[in-house]
């Protein structure tokens, strides 16, 4: 079969002309407010995962009242499968400072956050280096904006954006209910934009080359490119840079092993494909969306296993403060585990399922919402598997 | 901090020799604490804000957190010793347990799991006499499993301390640690 798979090279790209901090001097030139119609003009939508409009997010944060305001990266990457922030901090951290410089100067910020996960705490005294030569640079052009790092403790859910605001302000890692959205009261309850360190270095990317470019890629729906995380029974796991709204079965194609049986899309908190929905299915904002975790299962796998697993993974990292999510995930786990005992009939998974229902209309975050998406794709597409 | 003391205290009246040599080493030790949470409230300022940073620094210093070391904090930033326990309590790398000078954590998520993780642990298992979860006797090593570390495609994959070792087979793994008993006094 002829292959379509579009690659491309925008975020790793280095370009020996045009530095990050070029851009940065380009970029300060211009008004707020063009920047602002540029990347919602580009299409651009976050890389984490939710997706929402990039340069709406700067546009409310700008439109704020407020004497002090905050930019923060979230790179507090914890989606299981998902592994690519870590290579963006690791090769072009400088890509990731000018965005979050330009996003202070767009929504009048004077303090940037890089909100780094502990289990990437070896990335600390490179990154502060290379921070500390950043920050010296915007000394130097009397721009007045100072970006620091952060560190996590080992907290999947400190990732939900008002989690990581409560564990920056020195509490438990508990999400917030919303409204008011972080663009009002974020960090220390002042206006923050709070983005992907993906959607960052696009930022800078799209300052730099024009949001026509961007746009050209992708589709209607899902503008430009992303950075995948390929994990799982491929014969070449890795981090591909891809062109947004693909058809599943051209990445089966690409990089399965030739008995892919299920794709999970978007991580533990995604959606798993089975092989007879590869061809109909669209990886982008119209169809499934991820945050680029794209974990590949061939036939040998246990799809009890994979479900067992995610479960097991929600539990532990549930952070417990309300009740559909805390008691919904281990009932969740208990439940399967007692079908596939014989304990309980096959019939008990369409309780569960409406557990998951629950969960989605009344867990505070994203967290507990988003169980309900692993479960219900494997439990409705590998009944058997779960059973027997 | 006081009920630390009392046991020490009650030690105390066995012998004269005995005495001389717990009180000195009591002092020592809260000392260092003390002196070490001063430093890190000084270095990261005097806010609720700074209160991960101190918390990391200890740990970074101690393997764990020490009831006295929170009570210190509790005290040095202005908070009840019930939030310090709770902002520690909630964090898998914020151990309130005594913890080995290197922390072993496999990477226990699906990739991990399918590309072999259960034969590293068992094979770390074995070599350090400890369980999951254990500290080997000479305070050396701590082993535990951890949720996803990110490195899906390099699997199976374990940190120690901050360190991060992918690509591991069971044999690897022995090695790393192996160096680690070496060079850890």
């Amino acid at each position: 079969m002829e292959n379509n798979l579009k690659k491309v090279d925008i975020i790793f790209e280095v370009d020996e002309k045009v530095t990050p901090i070029d851009v940065l001097d380009k970029t300060l030139k211009r008004a707020a407010d063009e920047i602002i119609l540029d990347l919602i003009d580009s299409g651009l939508k976050g890389r984490g995962g939710a997706g929402f409009p990039t340069g709406l997010k700067w546009k409310f944060t700008r439109n704020e009242d407020s004497d002090v305001k905050y930019v923060i990266c979230n790179a507090d990457e914890g989606e299981p499968g998902t592994f690519k922030d870590r290579e963006i901090l690791d090769r072009v951290p400088e890509k990731i400072f000018t965005g979050i410089a330009i996003c202070g100067y767009v929504v009048g910020a004077k303090e940037g956050y890089i909100y780094l996960r502990g289990e990437y705490n070896f990335l600390l005294k490179t990154l502060q280096r290379k921070l500390d030569i950043f920050n010296s640079q915007l000394k130097e052009r009397n721009f007045d904006f100072t970006v620091y790092l952060k560190s996590g403790s080992g907290a999947y859910v400190c990732g939900e954006e008002s989690a990581l605001f409560e564990s920056m302000e020195g509490k438990r890692g508990e999400p917030r209910n919303k409204p008011p959205y972080p663009t009002v009261a974020g960090y220390n309850s002042k206006p923050t934009v709070i983005n992907n360190v993906e959607t960052l270095v696009y930022t800078t990317m799209i300052c730099h080359m024009g949001p026509e470019k961007f746009k050209a890629l992708g589709t209607n729906d899902s503008r430009g490119s992303k950075v995948f995380s390929v994990s799982g029974d491929t014969p070449k796991p890795g981090i591909y840079e891809l062109e947004l709204g693909m058809p599943l079965h051209e990445f089966v194609n690409e990089f399965g092993d030739g008995d892919a049986k299920a794709i999970q899309v978007g991580g533990a908190s995604g959606h798993c494909v089975p092989r007879k929905k590869f061809n109909d299915t669209i990886i982008g904002f119209e169809g499934i969306p991820t945050g680029g975790s794209m974990m590949i299962f061939n036939s040998s796998r246990s799809m009890y296993n994979v479900l067992h697993d995610y479960l097991e993974f929600f539990t532990e990292e549930s952070c417990g403060q309300c009740t559909p999510c805390r008691v919904g995930c281990q009932q969740l786990l208990k439940g399967i585990e007692a079908v596939k005992r014989g304990e309980r009939p096959p019939a008990y998974l369409e309780d569960l399922k409406k557990l998951t229902a629950t969960m989605k209309i009344a867990a505070k975050c994203g967290l507990g919402q988003s169980v309900g998406n692993p479960f219900n794709s494997i439990v409705d597409n590998f009944r058997e598997e779960i059973i027997y | 901090m006081s009920r630390i003391v009392n046991q020490f205290t009650s030690h105390t009246q066995f012998t004269n020799h005995k005495q001389y040599f717990i009180k000195l080493k009591l002092e020592d030790y809260m000392s260092t604490t003390e002196v070490l949470v001063k430093e890190l409230v000084e270095k990261n300022g005097r806010t609720r804000n700074s209160l991960m940073p101190v918390l990391q620094g200890i740990v970074q210093q101690e393997h764990y957190l020490s009831e006295e070391a929170m009570l210190f904090v509790a005290k040095e930033l202005d908070l009840a010793a019930a939030d310090v326990y709770g902002t520690a309590s909630f964090y898998t790398f914020l151990d309130t347990v005594p913890r080995g000078k290197n922390i072993i954590r496999v990477c226990k998520t699906i990739t991990c799991h399918m590309k072999g993780k259960d034969e590293i642990v068992n094979v770390l298992s074995n070599a350090l006499k400890i369980k999951v979860g254990e500290t080997t006797h000479d305070k050396k090593f701590t082993l535990l499993t951890a949720n996803c570390l990110g490195w899906c495609h390099k699997g199976p994959v374990m940190l120690i301390n901050d360190e991060v070792y992918p690509d591991l087979t069971p044999q690897k793994a022995l090695e790393i640690v192996e160096e680690y008993a070496k060079t850890t006094h």
